[in-house]
């Protein structure tokens, strides 16, 4: 036997295995009225950011719901390749799943070429405000997050909190809700204490964890006593800021757990709000072309206090303050 | 705002932060020079240090005990650097693919027993900072060297070591042997086989406890993918460092100190735009490696698996 015919058997047979490790096939459509939802992540469920926002949200919505009976929950996680997602939206649709969420604004170009074929599913993507609709798509909703809002309120809050007046901020690229969130932040607490030094950080990487360290050691050098991050390479800063004894504000999700004795507070994403109401318009026909913002007015953000923190109460009241003054639109971001 | 970047504060966090980031570097690199020093090119560095990064978190996590994670990391490296001998030695298959192969292997797999074993991401208290007595008090330089963790030490005292292995043991010579001319060693009477399957299998414990440096020393917390393509680094860096310990160790500091001085230079505002501050220790290396191509020939016999003839 060549080798060439070897490695070609290598490969059959690697497909073979690859062909029996799949899902089994989809079972035949439920005479119930079960909602199949599937899911597709950059990172995973529980990386206490961005992909984690999401699934939490789901799961909350399927209890919501009335549980696994009536609405099936899948997922793929670390679809860090756009292609390899592509390939798992298209898998989904053609599933038959009743809606396929791409829970990342880089997946959009795949929605636009695969929604097309499947006009009764709806597909849904963030955070971004591109619905196609007006490139006749109309089964695509579109979501993002005023993370700004928060970021104003945790700026404000990181202001009152620091001694040395110097707070660092770990990011990873200087871009979409990232940067929006530290924009947001910065603003805040430039508007609390104008002389105040935010020293902000990219390093270029959502999970370079390391790097993430390295940033928020930097930034203790230079002074910080408080310091916020998003994205999920943040844990390795949070692990910094807690050996060095230095505030840290969270956003996306919870970051609590981590460190419970230096988390402050953190803004949440709860995409309950957007589900909801997709789900309601999916019973009714419509299967996307609608955009949604989560803001704190709307519910979609919310402020969660760690109660092991003490937190001094003028600066909660201040805090308090501030989200009132955003639902108001006393306050612009 | 540029003289700000002269102040001591300032050098010595460029200085501490990159000798930290260098840690992981050293023991892959080093590990890997080992391992291409006698012919074997493993590309699986990736896939060892993150299995080694999440057994060490876990053990750790578990009993509460560093040295017992460091220890379950260095058999978890060893298991891995022995399936990889025995791949690219005795199946003589193309070592570039399978490296690539266990790399997603050890992607893969430290995901799975994360998602399985924890569910969620956890912090340990890891390898704690030693001073050493007397040198730490040293002004600026007690700071930067001598206040580091135990794994920061021992990665740079692997190099010494290494060099001396190498270039003034037996060992050593039979190693280089093997890696440039294996028929010639093989007719001395020196086990081709033997000498590879020892250095792989020291070159998966290396990158192992590289993995360990990241979860239970520098960092202390484990998450999917943390080395985040720094398993590539440190292969590129064997090149970089052409195939010598101290040229490894050169490459790795150079590589890490940029990195560090990229983050401060952001925090200083140094009017750059922070894509071209993150690309600066990438576009260094290849400018390195473009002055120094041809200047260094890596080992004969390096991805040739060997078939004894006759």
């Amino acid at each position: 036997m060549s080798k060439m015919t070897k490695v070609f058997t290598l490969f059959a047979l690697f497909a073979l295995l690859l062909a029996a490790c799949a899902p089994a096939q989809p079972e035949a459509p439920a005479a119930s009225e079960k909602l199949r939802v599937a899911v597709i992540m950059p990172s995973a469920i529980n990386d206490l950011a961005f992909s984690q926002s999401m699934y939490q949200s789901l799961v909350e919505m399927q209890a919501e719901l009335g549980g696994p009976d009536k609405m099936e929950l899948v997922y793929s996680e670390n679809m860090f390749v756009v292609d390899d997602a592509a390939a798992a939206i298209r898998d989904y649709a053609s599933q038959g799943y009743d809606i396929v969420i791409a829970h990342g604004s880089q997946y959009g170009s795949s929605l636009r070429e695969i929604a097309p074929d499947f006009p009764t599913t709806a597909f849904a993507h963030g955070t971004t405000a591109a619905t196609f609709v007006d490139e006749g798509i109309t089964n695509v909703f579109a979501y993002e997050a005023a993370s700004n809002e928060g970021g104003y309120v945790n700026g404000v809050m990181a202001a009152l909190l620091s001694q040395s007046n110097v707070i660092g901020v770990v990011g990873p690229i200087e871009t979409g809700d990232a940067k929006l969130y530290i924009d947001g932040f910065v603003a805040g607490a430039k508007a609390t204490k104008p002389d105040l030094t935010v020293n902000v950080n990219y390093t270029g990487s959502f999970s370079d964890v390391a790097l993430a360290a390295e940033a928020a050691n930097t930034h203790v050098s230079a002074g910080a006593d408080v310091m916020v991050g998003t994205a999920q390479m943040v844990v390795g800063a949070i692990g910094v800021a807690k050996e060095k004894n230095v505030l840290w504000l969270g956003t996306q999700a919870s970051q609590t757990s981590l460190a419970p004795e230096i988390v402050v507070a953190n803004q949440i994403y709860d995409w309950k709000v957007v589900l909801r109401d997709i789900f309601k318009l999916m019973g009714e026909g419509t299967y996307g072309g609608k955009a949604y913002i989560v803001t704190l007015a709307n519910k979609g953000l919310y402020m969660e206090f760690n109660p092991a923190f003490d937190l001094p109460a003028d600066v909660k009241a201040k805090a308090d303050e501030t989200i009132q003054g955003i639902i108001n639109g006393t306050i612009k971001p | 705002m540029i003289t700000d970047f002269f102040s001591a504060t300032v050098l010595i966090g460029i200085l501490a932060s990159g000798i930290r980031l260098a840690t992981p570097y050293l023991y892959a690199s080093i590990g890997e020079t080992f391992g291409q020093r006698s012919g074997v090119l493993n590309l699986g560095v990736e896939g060892q240090m993150l299995m080694g990064a999440f057994t060490a978190f876990y053990i750790t996590l578990r009993t509460g005990n560093v040295w017992l994670g460091l220890l379950a990391a260095i058999g978890v490296g060893a298991l891995m650097g022995l399936a990889m001998a025995f791949v690219s030695i005795h199946l003589r298959a193309v070592q570039g693919i399978s490296g690539i192969g266990f790399y997603l292997f050890g992607l893969g797999m430290s995901d799975l027993l994360f998602q399985k074993l924890m569910g969620e991401v956890k912090t340990v208290s890891g390898f704690g900072a030693i001073e050493i007595p007397f040198l730490s008090s040293l002004p600026v330089v007690g700071e930067i060297f001598f206040r580091q963790n135990l794994l920061v030490y021992l990665a740079f005292l692997l190099v010494p070591v290494a060099w001396f292995v190498l270039n003034k043991t037996t060992l050593g010579l039979k190693i280089r042997a093997v890696g440039e001319n294996p028929q010639a060693a093989d007719t001395l009477g020196v086990s081709v086989a033997g000498i590879r399957y020892l250095t792989v299998t020291m070159g998966g414990v290396f990158s192992a406890i590289g993995g360990a440096s990241l979860s239970i020393a520098n960092l202390n917390v484990f998450q999917q993918n943390m080395t985040s393509g720094l398993g590539f680094i440190a292969v590129a860096l064997v090149y970089f460092g052409g195939w010598k310990p101290f040229g490894v160790l050169f490459g790795a500091l150079l590589f890490s100190m940029v990195n560090s001085l990229q983050l401060w230079m952001q925090i200083l505002n140094v009017p750059i735009p922070s894509d071209f501050a993150v690309m600066m220790p990438y576009v260094l290396t290849i400018i390195v490696l473009v002055l120094t191509v041809g200047r260094v020939r890596g080992p004969s016999a390096l991805t040739k698996p060997f078939i004894r003839e006759g």
